[in-house]
């Protein structure tokens, strides 16, 4: 029944080593198209390599070996010849601090349009991209009268959504989250949350986070890691339920902290 | 120190945590000795300066003749002329030219050991750049006298080589090596995440340079650079030896010229301690100070600006 609509990111046999440890292990995946999917596990098993294996930003470090495939619609992400600009285009990501660049809050949304768009555009045009963004995120209002001021200036939760709103001028279709709420207080958490769902359907959304309120609250699908393995993934609904795996069993009713 | 008294009474009576604690007063003593002694040397100094020089330098040397006249005749009988124009303009010039030689290079190396190198090359690179640091200035002016004055001469076809291009160089070499030190601490101060958000949005690790951690480490940068300039004003054995050492107000890079370290280190020894020859050397001294205390405080000033932007 999971197969029937184009994956989104397609996972198959993904091996991760950082030197000689290795951090995931026969990895196999499908992220449906346009669905919210919930990454959860507990900590150190391997959530936030996952993610940032499939936009390569991993790769950084500098000693980490990938074996096995990913495909962001139907595309080999992993092939020599991607390019890492083009694929972080099409691939967004929000961390878990919000981390805005340190420019003025309309320079950070505007950021990698001009990245990719090779320069500024017109003032009237940039403008219209800044108000598109921001009002995606639910922040337009809110500092339509700051966006000359540093980003650093605003508030976390402000801060979460700019980064955010800064990946939408570009059009990706994937966004990865790593446990983008948890610099949050509640009401923020709520907030961001919020805004998340309503990005659905557009987006296809990855989300890692630690609260099992929110994995059960907003997403569609439910992926539970331990020890570098994906040991079960289904509809959320069905997952927090009627779990199938005792450790999955286990970690929803809190037996892992 | 706290912790050692508590450390005794909870083993009353053994002997070796009492030596410990001794020679931890012992090392005490002697980092508080070498700390208040840096500052009272520096006072010392600097009274010194002052009373040999700036009685002079305030009432009797005509400040008019030494900032415009380029004509340094200390010993001229019977009125010598105290004109400091060439030698600030040769100092001016051999540190400006260094600078065009140090700023890229050092930057450049900065960026290389602080972006790109990664693991062993960069702590060689590293290791090697502060070995560079540690050449003594003499053996640079040295190299300027026997490698890069016949180098000048033959690339050039000019007749001397000890010149403003010469010393400019070799200054400039010297100078990098600090200057790189500091711009790569500048770049290290660049907090990680704002390389990852920049390339996670997809740009390229030159961008990520360019758009993002240059400016942000904009004031250690300009500290750096600042460092430099000081060093370069304050040098005075390799200049000495490169720059062909003769007063002259220089036209082009093929002239020699006179640094006011210069002269003070070539003059000094030979004149009557008290006569005016004496304390006007002084007084380039107490100008020397200045300017270097100056660029210090603006390098001071630009690595706070960064401190206090996050
Ligand atoms: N940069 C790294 N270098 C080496 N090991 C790492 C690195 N990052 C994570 N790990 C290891 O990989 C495993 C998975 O980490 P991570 O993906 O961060 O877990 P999670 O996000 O689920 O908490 C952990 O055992 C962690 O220690
Ligand atoms: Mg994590």
């Amino acid at each position: 029944m999971a197969e029937s609509r184009k994956a989104a990111i397609e996972v198959s046999g993904l091996n991760l080593w950082y030197g000689d440890f290795q951090a995931l292990e026969d990895v196999n995946l499908s992220i449906k198209h346009g669905q919210v999917t919930a990454l959860i596990g507990p900590s150190g098993c391997g959530k936030s390599t996952l993610l940032r294996a499939i936009n390569r930003i991993n790769e950084r470090l500098g000693y980490v070996r990938t074996t096995g495939s990913i495909e962001v619609h139907g595309q080999d992400v992993l092939a020599e010849e991607v390019e890492l600009t083009q694929l972080r285009k099409e691939v967004g990501m929000v961390f878990q601090r919000p981390n805005p660049l340190p420019l003025s809050v309309r320079d950070n949304v505007l950021y990698a349009y001009r990245l990719h768009r090779g320069g500024r555009s017109s003032r009237r045009e940039e403008d219209e991209v800044v108000e598109g963004a921001l009002t995606q995120v639910l922040l337009w209002d809110q500092i339509r009268e700051r966006l000359d001021h540093p980003a650093i200036d605003l508030s976390l939760e402000e801060q979460q959504k700019l980064c955010i709103a800064r990946l939408l001028p570009v059009k990706p279709s994937v966004l990865l989250m790593d446990e983008p709420c948890s610099a949050l207080d509640p009401e923020a958490t709520e907030a961001v949350e919020d805004l998340i769902w309503q990005l659905r359907g557009e987006y296809s959304i990855l989300i890692v986070t630690h609260n099992m309120a929110q994995a059960r609250r907003a997403s569609d699908e439910s992926v539970f890691m331990l020890m570098g393995k994906v040991v079960e993934h289904a509809l959320t609904g069905q997952m927090f339920v009627t779990p199938k795996n005792k450790e999955t069993a286990d970690y929803i009713e809190g037996r892992y902290g | 120190m706290s912790e050692f008294n508590r450390g005794r009474r909870t083993v009353p009576g053994a002997d070796t945590l009492g030596s410990s604690w001794w020679w931890d007063r012992i090392a005490q003593g002697v980092v508080f000795l070498g700390g208040i002694s840096a500052i009272v040397f520096i006072v010392a100094i600097f009274i010194f300066v002052a009373q040999q020089g700036l009685g002079f330098a305030i009432f009797e040397l005509d400040k008019g003749v030494f900032l415009t006249s380029p004509e340094w005749r200390p010993t001229t009988e019977p009125e010598p002329v105290f004109g400091g124009l060439a030698l600030i303009v040769g100092t001016a010039s051999v540190t400006g030219l260094a600078m065009l030689v140090a700023v890229p290079f050092s930057l450049g190396a900065a960026i290389f050991i602080g972006e790109f190198a990664t693991g062993r090359a960069r702590e060689y690179l590293k290791v090697l750049v502060e070995l560079l640091a540690a050449i003594p200035s003499v053996v640079w002016g040295f190299i300027g006298l026997t490698v890069v004055n016949p180098l000048i001469i033959d690339l050039f076809n000019v007749p001397v080589g000890l010149t403003i291009l010469n010393a400019g160089v070799i200054l400039g070499l010297m100078a990098a090596p600090i200057m790189t030190t500091i711009a790569e601490d500048a770049l290290k101060a660049v907090p990680d995440s704002y390389r990852e958000a920049a390339e996670a949005l997809g740009a390229t690790r030159w961008q990520v340079i360019r758009q993002v951690v240059l400016p942000s480490a904009k004031n250690g940068l300009v500290a750096a650079i600042l460092l430099g300039v000081g060093r370069g004003f304050g040098e005075t054995m390799a200049v000495l030896m490169a720059s062909g050492h003769s007063v002259n107000l220089p036209t082009s890079p093929f002239d020699s010229v006179r640094a006011l370290t210069a002269t003070i280190a070539a003059e000094l020894g030979e004149t009557a301690r008290g006569s005016e020859h004496y304390k006007a050397l002084f007084s380039i001294g107490i100008l020397l100070f200045l300017v270097t205390f100056t660029i210090n405080l603006l390098a001071d000033v630009a690595v706070r600006g960064r401190r206090k932007r996050r």
